[in-house]
């Protein structure tokens, strides 16, 4: 690891200022970015420690009834918090399919919307990637690409984001609250995350110094809580990043659904928003025949980047499953294995 | 530049300076503190086997800065036992067979304790596999790592959960 000048910011305004330097980092739970640091990826000159800010630690309502949920809040106190759980389901099921129970106690909310893509060849300093070093080219490109990308992707990256926390949040209209140089101010998350195109390197519309200091949900997002599920596919039960994910909102009265909201993960550079699936679902009976048409147009632009053509298939399975799952109701406990197809308890659910 | 920073480890406070910010939480227990209790595998956050408790929470002590953490009460593996007492979860983990090599075992038994103070799993094996899968077991004792903390769990009932972490 490089070496590295250590500031302990005391005040928001501390922070943006120490961080707005040319080569400053902020640190949060530094899950990922210790990582990164320990391979060579991130070399920051400067780290600016977030954890004793004050006041970024609360779950809040905010003033247009919706919640707030403060940047510092760890991954674990927000999937735990029993109205939050209640009012979010979905988005707890999230959380508490990705990473360790160690990494949530770590990981924030703030940090977690700013991690950076697995894809094996950003991390190998030895690789050429464009994201890690623009211009030097993309060796995922023509390597080992078979969980890369097929939404979204561009020849210069062909790598996905990995946060399922973000899934359910973009579907939800999550909005990011940001203080910079300039002030304060939210920009929706769908909006935060860039699709590669010429500069994979240029992930977010964060400027240099800005602080995400809080993610907000409308209180809207609490009228879908009745029929919320997060589904995510991994190469092993647990402790493993989405291969494929879905999350499936729902608001149903009577025999029609009135609203959908569909998010879905492991499938591109940021949390994706199925919006045509989402207007093809409003009004429509929650079948099978509606899930399997709404599912086909979520993945109607994917093509696959290398190896990866199945992805295309499972991601559109997943969603049939996830949105009939939500339709089924959203269960009183968070399952014993959150976002999993699987169970090995008797009577779990199998391909429908 | 010098920092200092204070831990409270196992009961005892300590302070300790610090010439270099890079050092980590898992790195400043063994080679500075000599508590060698608290095992390096991955170094990365993938294997578990550096587990220890910051404020009662298990963390991986590879990925947190010493620094960053100026202040917090830690414990590893070496506060667990009471003398020649061990913890009734290091006594499950032996009478379970819930080890083969035992490098994994001090980051299984600091996770267990963190998990039985979450009082999340109840008496699930099903959730209680889904809690420690942070942690890696090469020798794959995970049946009888399962076992252990379920009996533990079993024993301290509901309302015992969080006064043993």
């Amino acid at each position: 690891m490089k070496s590295f000048e250590y500031v302990r910011a005391a005040s928001v305004s501390d922070a943006i200022a120490a961080g707005s330097v040319p080569g400053a980092v902020y640190l949060a739970g530094g899950t990922n970015l210790l990582d990164l640091m320990k391979g060579g990826v991130s070399r920051p000159d400067r780290l600016i420690d977030l954890t004793r800010l004050p006041g970024l630690d609360c779950i809040e309502p905010s003033a247009d009834g919706g919640l707030r949920i403060g940047a510092l809040v760890r991954n674990a106190d927000l999937a735990h918090d029993t109205a939050f759980v209640q009012a979010y389901p979905a988005v707890a099921e999230a959380l508490l399919s990705g990473a360790s129970a160690q990494l949530r106690n770590a990981a924030t909310i703030g940090g977690n919307l700013l991690q950076r893509t697995r894809c094996p060849y950003f991390y190998d300093a030895a690789s050429a990637c464009n994201r890690r070093e623009p211009g030097s080219g993309c060796d995922a490109r023509h390597g080992e690409n078979r969980l890369h990308a097929v939404l979204g992707w561009s020849d210069a990256c062909i790598a996905t984001h990995p946060s399922d926390f973000c899934v359910p949040l973009v579907a939800l209209d999550a909005v990011v609250e940001i203080e910079g140089r300039s002030g304060r101010r939210e920009v929706a998350l769908d909006d935060l995350h860039r699709l590669p195109g010429e500069t994979p390197e240029r992930e977010t519309v964060l400027e240099p110094g800005d602080l995400i200091v809080a993610v907000k949900l409308p209180a809207a997002a609490r009228n879908f809580s009745r029929h919320a599920r997060y589904l995510k596919v991994r190469e092993r039960t647990c402790y493993a990043f989405a291969v494929v994910s879905a999350a499936a909102c729902l608001r149903i009265a009577g025999s029609r659904i009135t609203e959908a909201r569909i998010g879905l993960g492991g499938i591109a550079a940021k949390p994706w928003r199925a919006r045509e699936a989402e207007k093809l679902l409003a009004g429509a009976p929650p079948d099978a025949e509606n899930f399997r048409h709404a599912a086909a147009a979520s993945l109607a632009e994917a093509r696959a980047s290398g190896d990866n053509e199945f992805k295309i298939e499972l991601a559109r399975r997943v969603l049939v499953r996830a949105l009939t799952l939500a339709a089924a109701g959203t269960p009183e406990r968070v399952p014993a294995l959150p976002a999993s197809p699987f169970s090995t308890q008797p009577g779990g659910l199998h391909d429908t | 530049m010098h920092h200092s920073i204070s831990l409270t480890i196992n009961g005892v406070r300590r302070d300790i300076a610090l010439a270099d910010p890079r050092v980590t939480l898992l790195d400043l227990l063994r080679e500075r503190l000599q508590l060698t209790g608290t095992k390096k595998g991955c170094d990365r956050g993938q294997c578990g086997a550096c587990t220890i408790l910051v404020g009662g929470r298990r963390i991986n002590s590879c990925l947190a800065l010493a620094m960053s953490h100026d202040g917090a009460e830690i414990t590893t593996i070496e506060g667990v036992a009471r003398g020649e007492q061990l913890h009734p979860l290091q006594a499950a983990f032996i009478a379970h067979d819930g080890l083969q090599c035992g490098f994994c075992t001090p980051g299984q038994i600091m996770s267990a304790l963190g998990l039985i103070h979450e009082g999340q799993a109840g008496c699930d094996a099903e959730r209680i596999r889904e809690a420690m899968s942070g942690n890696l077991c090469r020798c794959g004792a995970y049946a009888g790592i399962t076992e252990a903390v379920l009996e533990v769990q079993k024993s301290l009932g509901e309302a015992g959960e969080r006064r043993v972490a």
